[in-house]
């Protein structure tokens, strides 16, 4: 590969199908290292799709993909666990690592929920497994990051704390992150490139472009757009104690 | 020592229930009780096979086992029938055949009850070896795809997402399954296998509040199910294999007390 070094996977017209059906198609994107890349789209657009052909659980696709790590992290949207299997947090930590205390009581601590370490992971409501999925993903200390909509069922102050977090672990592990979220306020804070999709592209690029984007207006109406610009328009200059206002 | 059919028995027995417990564990978790079974009642035919071509009893079943288990996988793919259908179908007809295959072979003098229920009595030392050294090669491939089996037993995309290879870790397991089958026929029968699979480690769900520990409590079990049934049998005169796994129930009644107070406890 050229200068990239830094791609940790790339999707290369990518598609799926399902029963003749194309639940995704012509998907074309890259996640480097340190980036966030935050996938956004109506339901049923393709989005986790998306983001299990980028990690190899769908192996018959169309177009290709080449991952770079071994290294994931992974939070799903939708998980379903056999509750009749004795699991407590702790033993769910090191389900596919194996992790020293340390480790395990750091990442529990950065999501909130150390004190449900011993608990049996079936007694966890749905926010504080959500936090725990968070816990095990950034655990292992991952290159790739995948968050299939992370603070799903998160009480509002947590989920600000989170993803403020999402975006602390991206810039301290220097690890690529692919999201996935509706909240397209807090998403877009962070996100260094939207993809937006509908079964396809519809249009990607930074935040701003997007906003922008004639497609995108479609899909999410004016208000959307708006939530977009005016962002943008906060972080575009700052007010220095002079009164004056200065690009940066 | 070898040379008493009880100790024999005995050092048989404790051999297998060392490798059930942790296989029975899965069985439990993967809910793959019906697919023990259906290996188990395939198995008459490899004892068929191996009389009819004086082959090793236990080698001839895994391979038929193994075949069978391969069949299953292959229908689930190709048909639109659903999976407990599946397993009957194989389960029956393979029972069957064997059957029908014990009617030609009339000039072999057949132990049927031995078959379906066991004769752990009649263990030889050849029999002692395949079931300790086969125990301990099923045990050590067990711990070598623990992970992500267990990963995959969990959560299947979690385990392939952060590249764990399931599918690997459940075709190895499958053999596996194939193989305790094989080296443990000739203990508790062909009928009576699933419940030295699957009893033991439903005992040890029923007080254990982390994988780990149910897989230690179901060895345990497995091991006092052996202990208890054999001298039982001894004492009060009853057939081997059904008296391990009455013993083994017996164990389990046991374990609903620990229910009934951890739940009292929570209340």
């Amino acid at each position: 590969m050229s200068s990239d070094q830094n791609i940790l996977v790339k999707l290369n017209k990518a598609g799926f199908n399902l029963n003749n059906k194309w639940l995704v198609k012509g998907v074309s994107l890259q996640v480097e290292k340190g980036k966030i890349v935050t996938l956004i789209g109506p339901n049923g657009s393709g989005k986790s799709t998306t983001a299990k052909i980028a990690l190899g659980i769908y192996k018959k696709i169309d177009g290709s993909v080449e991952k770079y790590t071994n290294k994931v992290g992974y939070v799903p949207q939708k998980i379903s666990i056999d509750w009749t299997l004795p699991l407590r947090v702790n033993d769910f930590m090191v389900l596919t690592e194996s992790l020293n205390k340390e480790t395990i009581d750091e990442a529990l601590s950065l999501t909130g929920v150390i004190h449900l370490k011993d608990k049996n992971l079936g007694d966890l409501s749905g926010g504080e497994f959500q936090r725990v999925l968070l816990a095990r993903a950034i655990s292992k200390k991952p290159e790739l990051l995948v968050l299939d909509e992370p603070v799903q069922g998160v009480d509002f102050t947590g989920e600000i704390a989170l993803y403020e977090l999402i975006k602390k672990i991206s810039d301290e592990l220097n690890c690529g992150i692919l999201l996935i979220s509706h909240d397209l306020h807090t998403v877009m804070s962070a996100t260094d490139h939207v993809v937006c999709l509908n079964g396809h592209v519809c249009c990607s690029g930074s935040p701003m472009e997007v906003a922008k984007n004639n497609e995108y207006k479609a899909l999410f109406g004016e208000q959307a757009s708006q939530i977009l610009t005016r962002y943008e328009h906060r972080h575009d200059h700052i007010h220095t104690s002079e009164g004056e206002i200065k690009k940066n | 020592m070898l040379d008493d059919f009880f100790i024999r028995a005995l050092i048989a027995g404790l051999g297998v229930a060392i490798v059930t417990g942790p296989l029975g564990c899965f069985v439990v978790w993967r809910r793959l009780s019906y697919f023990g079974d259906t290996l188990a009642h395939s198995a008459l035919l490899g004892v068929t096979l191996a009389y009819s071509m004086e082959f090793n009893i236990a080698f001839s079943v895994f391979i038929i086992s193994s075949l069978i288990a391969l069949t299953l996988i292959q229908l689930q793919k190709r048909t639109n029938l659903p999976g407990d259908a599946l397993l009957g179908l194989l389960a029956h007809s393979s029972l069957a055949v064997g059957l029908v295959v014990i009617g030609f072979l009339s000039f072999i003098r057949f132990d049927i009850m031995g078959l379906l229920f066991g004769d752990i009595l009649a263990v030889t030392v050849d029999d002692l070896l395949i079931i300790w050294i086969g125990g301990a090669l099923i045990l050590l491939a067990l711990k070598i795809i623990w992970k992500p089996l267990f990963a995959s037993t969990v959560n299947y995309e979690l385990a392939e997402a952060e590249g764990l290879n399931p599918d690997r870790a459940k075709a190895i397991f499958t053999i596996l399954m194939a193989a305790i089958i094989a080296i443990s026929i000739k203990m508790v029968g062909l009928l009576l296998i699933t419940g030295m699979l699957i009893i033991p480690a439903a005992m040890a769900r029923n007080i254990s509040s982390s994988p780990q520990k149910m897989v230690m409590y179901s060895i345990i079990g497995g091991l006092l199910s052996v202990i208890l049934g054999l001298f039982s049998s001894l004492e009060f005169n009853t057939a081997s294999g059904p008296s391990i796994i009455a013993a083994s129930l017996f164990l389990f009644i046991l374990s609903l007390l620990n229910i009934k107070q951890s739940i009292k406890l929570k209340n």
